[in-house]
């Protein structure tokens, strides 16, 4: 049920401790610590990727315990975006390999926005046709569409790949983005809960004037949902930027390989021997920052949206 | 609590009859993509599970005949065996660690920025959380070994290993997914009026004793779902394994979607891929059913 308005304040009492002497105090000071501890150990793998983002690779052999960068150096970031010449990469522990990391970014900014985008729109279409249509059958599809939350995506994900093949879009866009872009029942749920909150007066005064269903869901549904619209589409974008095992599928080409399988690609291509630590945590660096940078423009709204609004 | 819940019952005062002329309602289409892409696959997974199909030719009808080769393969038998301790493993550590944040969180701060940091791995994608484990976990000059080395004990091949590579995975993904799931025991926890914990203060509850009286009880429903969110997220284990182990070594982490996946696309075998996708489809269903019925997840104390 949509509870992400799960009331934290009125839970009042349960906010502030009961302090009843010293030793709740040290209870307390042992569950900072604890929660710090905790916090550092989430934290601490971020640090470790940027501390050998900016090592020499090579270096990193002698010193590998080291707290700091060892070696400071770019090099690593040079490489990642390919402006290290061969020669280069090599003296600092690269393979030298050209990695074609900026087509690998662009795929993945192709692949995440598009899906998303239709995602969201495609799913808003039908939260409204199952929130305020009426058309016969409507609430057993919805329970069909919820069932559908439970089966597990290999299982569709075959028969999909087939689908693509047959459609001789295997190692395409379309091929990738297809089977995401209409909907998802998960987000179809998450907006179907907030449309079956808005006030229907307006709607029916709307109705009175002669406004149809798409007016209605253009001019009144979509302007006065935008905020949930916007946290579905950053949590959709997150997971699709995310995403792997369908690009690894269908995306194995280099045209369309998204940063997700390129990264996979990049570990195991590395011959005998030790690979290129730094450029490879550089370039997952780079690779996770666009998500980074929307988490940090977004956080309370992602933060917030983590609930039960949508059971995911 | 439940999902079912929200199935509204047909409220009859928004039935406009024959809505004005030649209005085409939105979402139609919609409707006949979900065919396409979920009811449509749906069932043709099941219909490939009983067909021999290299994915060159057509699908050839067999019967059962993939069923019967299934039970007698000792790789399936494998497979799910080092799923299962997977899930064991990761759902036990991530369970206890989630709800060690939330009631921490729930008890000391409302902070937004903490529940940021603690949600950041998550944000992440699996790939990238692997190759930073994998490389933290380095036996040669990965940190955490050189930590193992400098206080005096052996170090631990951690994905080369038989009896590592699954508990060392699934830690990874406890890593990874213990923000996200705190978040959501969090959420449960918001949930709990606070005059409960009020008058268990009042008589003379400590915070230990309210958290095994109060907490835990009334939080039940909340885990239930969790649960099943998180064992069925569980059971499909692979980016990780494909990034890192790709099943070895030998077959100590070869989880069942990597093997589906070794099946199918590696080797072809698309019809018994199939069938073993149908196999972990069942698994799944008859695992969230039972979690269902057994945490009694519909009712909460509270109502």
């Amino acid at each position: 049920m949509a509870t992400t308005t799960a009331p934290s304040r009125s839970a009042g009492v349960a906010d502030t401790p009961v302090k009843t002497g010293g030793k709740i105090n040290a209870g307390r000071v042992a569950a900072w610590a604890a929660m710090i501890i905790l916090i550092l150990i989430t934290l601490f793998p971020f640090y470790w990727m940027i501390r050998t983002a900016f090592s020499t690779s090579k270096s990193l052999f002698s010193d590998p315990n080291s707290l700091l960068p060892v070696d400071f150096t770019w090099g690593a970031f040079k490489r990642v975006f390919g402006l290290a010449t061969p020669a280069e990469a090599q003296a600092e522990g690269g393979s030298g390999a050209a990695v074609n990391f900026w087509l690998f970014l662009r795929n993945s900014i192709v692949y995440a926005t598009l899906s998303t985008a239709g995602q969201v729109f495609f799913s808003a279409l039908a939260a409204y046709a199952f929130a305020r249509l009426r058309w016969p059958g409507r609430d057993k599809v919805f329970f069909l569409f919820l069932t559908a939350l439970m089966i597990p995506p290999i299982f569709v994900m075959l028969p999909n790949f087939i689908l693509i093949k047959n459609l001789g879009l295997i190692n395409t866009f379309p091929g990738l983005i297809l089977p995401y872009f209409f909907m998802t029942p998960f987000a179809i749920f998450f907006l179907r809960q907030f449309f079956l909150g808005i006030n229907k007066e307006i709607e029916e005064a709307a109705k009175l004037d002669g406004a149809g269903h798409w007016l209605i869901f253009f001019r009144i549904i979509l302007p006065m949902s935008w905020a949930p619209i916007i946290t579905l589409f950053i949590l959709t974008f997150i997971n699709q930027w995310n995403d792997y095992f369908w690009p690894l599928l269908v995306g194995a080409n280099d045209k369309v390989r998204v940063l997700t399988v390129a990264l996979g690609v990049f570990k195991s291509q590395t011959p005998q021997g030790s690979p290129d630590w730094a450029g490879l945590m550089a370039a997952v660096l780079v690779a996770a920052i666009p998500i980074l940078i929307l988490f940090f423009a977004f956080a309370k709204k992602i933060v917030n949206s983590i609930g039960f609004s949508g059971v995911k | 609590m439940s999902v079912v819940d929200t199935i509204e019952p047909v409220d009859r005062k928004d039935f406009v009859p024959g809505v004005r002329g030649t209005d085409k309602p939105p979402g139609k289409g919609d409707l006949a993509m979900a065919l396409v892409f979920y009811v449509y696959p749906f069932i043709r997974g099941f219909y490939f599970s009983l067909t021999r199909y290299n994915l060159l030719g057509t699908p050839h009808f067999i019967g059962l005949d993939n069923f019967t080769k299934l039970f007698q393969d000792k790789l399936f038998w494998n497979a799910l065996l080092v799923t299962v301790e997977y899930v064991l493993i990761n759902i036990v550590f991530q369970t206890i660690l989630a709800v060690a944040i939330a009631v921490l969180m729930h008890r000391l701060t409302q902070s937004t920025v903490i529940r940021g940091l603690i949600l950041l791995p998550f944000l992440i994608s699996n790939v990238i959380a692997a190759l930073v484990w994998f490389w933290l976990l380095d036996y040669q000059i990965g940190l955490v070994n050189g930590f193992i080395a400098a206080i005096g004990f052996d170090k631990i091949p951690f994905f080369g290993d038989a009896a590592w590579a699954i508990p060392t995975i699934a830690m990874v993904n406890v890593w990874r997914h213990m923000g996200y799931t705190a978040l959501l025991v969090f959420a449960g926890l918001q949930m709990i009026p606070g005059y409960v914990y009020e008058a268990a203060s009042v008589d003379g509850s400590t915070e230990w004793q309210s958290f095994w009286r109060i907490t835990l009880p009334l939080l039940r429903p909340i885990l239930a779902l969790v649960l099943v969110i998180t064992v069925t997220g569980s059971f499909q284990v692979f980016d990780t394994v494909a990034v890192t182990t790709q099943g070895g070594p030998g077959n100590a982490s070869r989880v069942m979607q990597y093997y589906i996946y070794q099946k199918g696309f590696t080797e072809g075998q698309f019809g018994y891929a199939s069938a073993l996708s149908v196999i972990l489809f069942i698994i799944l269903a008859t695992v969230a059913l039972i979690q269902l019925r057994l945490l009694r997840a519909g009712e909460s104390d509270l109502a």
